[in-house]
């Protein structure tokens, strides 16, 4: 298994004209490991996630990625659906981007577009039916049914996904973001709107993503309650730069980080002191 | 990344609004005022040239007032059945659950029922010569239809000018045809693949483009290989067209009189129907062959990557889909099955000219693949049913035939503004298969 940090942001910086989001931003993420990429309302912690799966072509910087066995990828320079495919990247969106008009089963299946894609000969020997596609199909309807059953989907497979809750629509697209195999998953913000209940449930599904499936994770989120009990390591960013970076433990007693919240929203700020209660 | 909120229809209008006399007067007399300056004009004045060239007019107060007061009345009328009909919320959703899963139940039966039917139309119809031919002409547009419903039902890409593969189809036979005298068999395979590398040539320039642009530029697109056609006079005759198409064969036995012919073969008297019930049954086994083929490729990842891009173009990028080939492939496929269809329609007519492949075809087949529901493959069959079999239908109207037709694609749009058949059927399921309803499924941007 490759010593190397499985994602490294070497001096990432993303300007939009004169707008600078993020602003040379260096940090690494280890490998199997929940890093949490935390910060006020528009520190930049978007257009990061944004920039490591290709949506915007970072101005300068690099971010590296690293796999187990060692292969290496330079993400700013890769096409955005290789971010996927080749690095093995996946992500969920702040604003929840599911197949609405698709069912559950659907959503996980597409997820599987690129070897699902391969097994159906670029769709020719599917066309004709032939018993390796079926077989491929069949594992792939396996492989959903296994992520639904993980995430506690599985009776609802065959409903459209526009009709779920909210909560569900989240853990539904975490499961189709695992449907892909990745080997670094990106979560926007995955606990926004949850319920306390929601919230726990979905604290021990990342930690068993991160054991049991030994995928790294990227986490980005607000509920300081979630940030503290399931992360490893802990990166905050405020307009745009790194101000701080640690253990929960270390981030929590940061004055800095305490002030940054303070100095932006209230109600957050309150979250970290009640995390330090 | 910007929060979107799924666009609700424009019939589907807000519950809030007050429903008074007050209101409902109001919005008849609305409606009479934009009567009355639409068709003051158009009916109000009627102009011709006169003997010598000179304009001569004369005004026609009394059927102006007449429309415009039956507009009054229609508006009236309209609002009256809204408020009778229930809680407003669009006509659609009126129809009740029970309503619903009988229409599905009967939808269940409707396909191998009329499946059944037009296998029979040769044998049922076979003195009457005109049914046979619009029969033939239905099954081309389903054809089409089908073909596009591939481009803007499943992918969700806005194409308006269709017609240019269609065109290339035609061509690609007329001209192999009658140059190098390859037969129809040979040539069909062929302009489906030639209109397929025209359709991705297209889609290479403009599929970045979305929406309103995409369709702007698939229009110009269907314009100029019409205005090719015409102008490059040495390869495709001009406006005089290619003429002498060879008829199809039956496998290389002629559907002649005379040695050789397949009457004489067979020892039956010859008989021009012979012809047309063969071209029948072509048509059908193309466009049975465009459905099964589709049917197949929505159940397969590249099926399914297109309505997931319709649905989704962003997360289909998060999950590693090459957006561009999966548009492409979209726009090939509808293309080649476009193609297949000009291939038929140039040995039918055994004439092909320009004028046949103008816009007015792209906005038809279009119409029956918005009007079927789309993505439906079923709504889209029916729809060409209505539209093609309605316009003759509406025959004897003369003049007025546009304009009854026109109304009933509005009547149709404001009681199914999502087709005729609006729900969608899963490519996979577990245990069962839910259809899903049409206010989640989304209809494309671009
Ligand atoms: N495409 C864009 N064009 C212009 N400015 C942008 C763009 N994307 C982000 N920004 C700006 O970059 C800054 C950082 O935004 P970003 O969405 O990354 O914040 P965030 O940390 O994710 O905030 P939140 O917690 O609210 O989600 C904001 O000022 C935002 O307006
Ligand atoms: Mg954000």
């Amino acid at each position: 298994m490759s010593s190397a940090p499985i994602l490294a942001l070497e001096n990432l910086t993303m300007r939009f004209g004169g707008i600078v989001a993020v602003n040379a931003l260096s940090f690494t993420a280890q490998r199997k490991q929940i890093t949490a990429l935390i910060g006020p309302n528009g520190a930049g912690k978007t257009t990061v996630f944004n920039c490591i799966t290709g949506f915007y072509k970072p101005t300068s910087g690099v971010i590296r990625l690293t796999h187990d066995d060692g292969a290496q990828f330079e993400m700013q320079k890769l096409k955005d659906y290789n971010i996927s495919k080749q690095a093995k990247v996946a992500r969920t969106f702040q604003n929840i981007r599911l197949f609405p008009g698709m069912t559950a089963l659907e959503n996980l299946m597409v997820a599987q577009h690129n070897a699902l894609m391969k097994a159906s000969g670029l769709t020719f020997l599917g066309l004709l039916g032939v018993p390796s596609w079926r077989a491929a199909e069949q594992s792939a309807i396996d492989n959903a049914v296994f992520w639904l059953k993980r995430v506690g989907l599985l009776d609802r497979a065959d409903d459209a996904a526009g009709n779920f809750a909210y909560g569900d629509q989240r853990r539904l697209e975490i499961a189709r973001a695992m449907c892909t195999g990745p080997a670094l998953l990106c979560l926007d913000e995955p606990a926004a709107g949850l319920n306390a209940r929601e919230s726990g449930a979905l604290n021990e599904l990342l930690l068993s993503i991160r054991s049991d499936h030994g995928t790294s994770i990227l986490l980005i989120e607000h509920d300081m309650s979630v940030v503290m009990e399931i992360s490893d390591r802990v990166v905050v960013m405020d307009y745009g730069v790194k101000i701080a970076e640690g253990t929960p433990r270390e981030i929590r007693d940061d004055p800095k980080v305490i002030a940054a919240y303070l100095g932006t929203d209230e109600e957050e700020a309150a979250a970290v002191m009640e995390a330090e209660a | 990344m910007s929060a979107s909120l799924p666009p609700s229809s424009p019939f589907q209008s807000n519950g809030s609004e007050p429903v008074g006399a007050a209101f409902i007067l109001k919005k008849a007399v609305l409606s009479a005022l934009v009567a009355l300056g639409l068709f003051s004009l158009m009916v109000g004045v009627r102009t011709e040239a006169g003997q010598s060239g000179q304009l001569e007019y004369w005004t026609r107060f009394g059927e102006l007032a007449s429309l415009v007061g039956a507009v009054f009345v229609g508006s009236i009328a309209v609002e009256l059945l809204r408020l009778w009909l229930g809680p407003r919320g669009g006509f659609g959703s009126f129809v009740p659950a029970s309503v619903q899963s009988g229409l599905s139940v009967a939808g269940r039966y409707l396909a191998p029922a009329l499946l059944i039917f037009t296998f029979l139309v040769p044998v049922i119809f076979y003195n009457q010569r005109y049914i046979l031919d619009l029969g033939i002409l239905v099954l081309t547009y389903v054809m089409l239809g089908w073909g596009l419903n591939v481009v803007v039902g499943l992918a969700g890409l806005l194409d308006l000018g269709y017609v240019a593969f269609y065109a290339v189809g035609a061509y690609s036979y007329g001209l192999l045809s009658t140059t190098f005298g390859l037969s129809f068999w040979i040539c069909l395979p062929l302009a489906g693949i030639l209109a397929a590398f025209w359709g991705v040539l297209l889609g290479f320039p403009v599929l970045r483009l979305r929406g309103d642009y995409l369709a702007i530029v698939t229009l110009a697109f269907g314009e100029i290989i019409r205005l090719v056609l015409i102008n490059w006079q040495e390869v495709t005759g001009g406006p005089n067209g290619v003429s002498g198409i060879p008829r199809p064969t039956l496998f290389g036995i002629p559907l002649t009189p005379g040695e050789g012919g397949l009457a004489a073969m067979l020892g039956i008297p010859f008989s021009p129907t012979h012809r047309i019930v063969f071209l029948f049954y072509l048509i059908l086994a193309l466009a049975l062959l465009t459905n099964w083929v589709t049917i197949r490729l929505r159940r397969l990842p590249i099926g399914r990557a297109w309505e997931a891009l319709r649905e989704d173009e962003v997360a289909c990028r998060a999950l590693g889909i090459n957006i561009t080939t999966t548009k492409l492939t979209a726009f090939a496929t509808g293309a080649m099955f476009g193609g297949f269809a000009g291939a038929f329609f140039a040995t039918r007519q055994g004439f092909i000219s320009p004028e046949s492949f103008t816009f007015q075809e792209s906005a038809l087949v279009l119409a029956i693949v918005v009007l079927g529901g789309m993505g439906s493959q079923l709504g889209v069959a029916l729809a060409a049913l209505a539209m093609i079999g309605g316009f003759e239908l509406f025959r004897s109207l003369e003049v007025y035939r546009m304009l009854v037709f026109g109304l009933a694609m509005v009547l149709i749009m404001i009681w199914r503004p999502r087709g005729i058949v609006g729900h969608r059927a899963p490519t996979v399921f577990l245990e069962k298969s839910k259809s899903i309803s049409s206010d989640l499924v989304k209809e494309g941007h671009g």
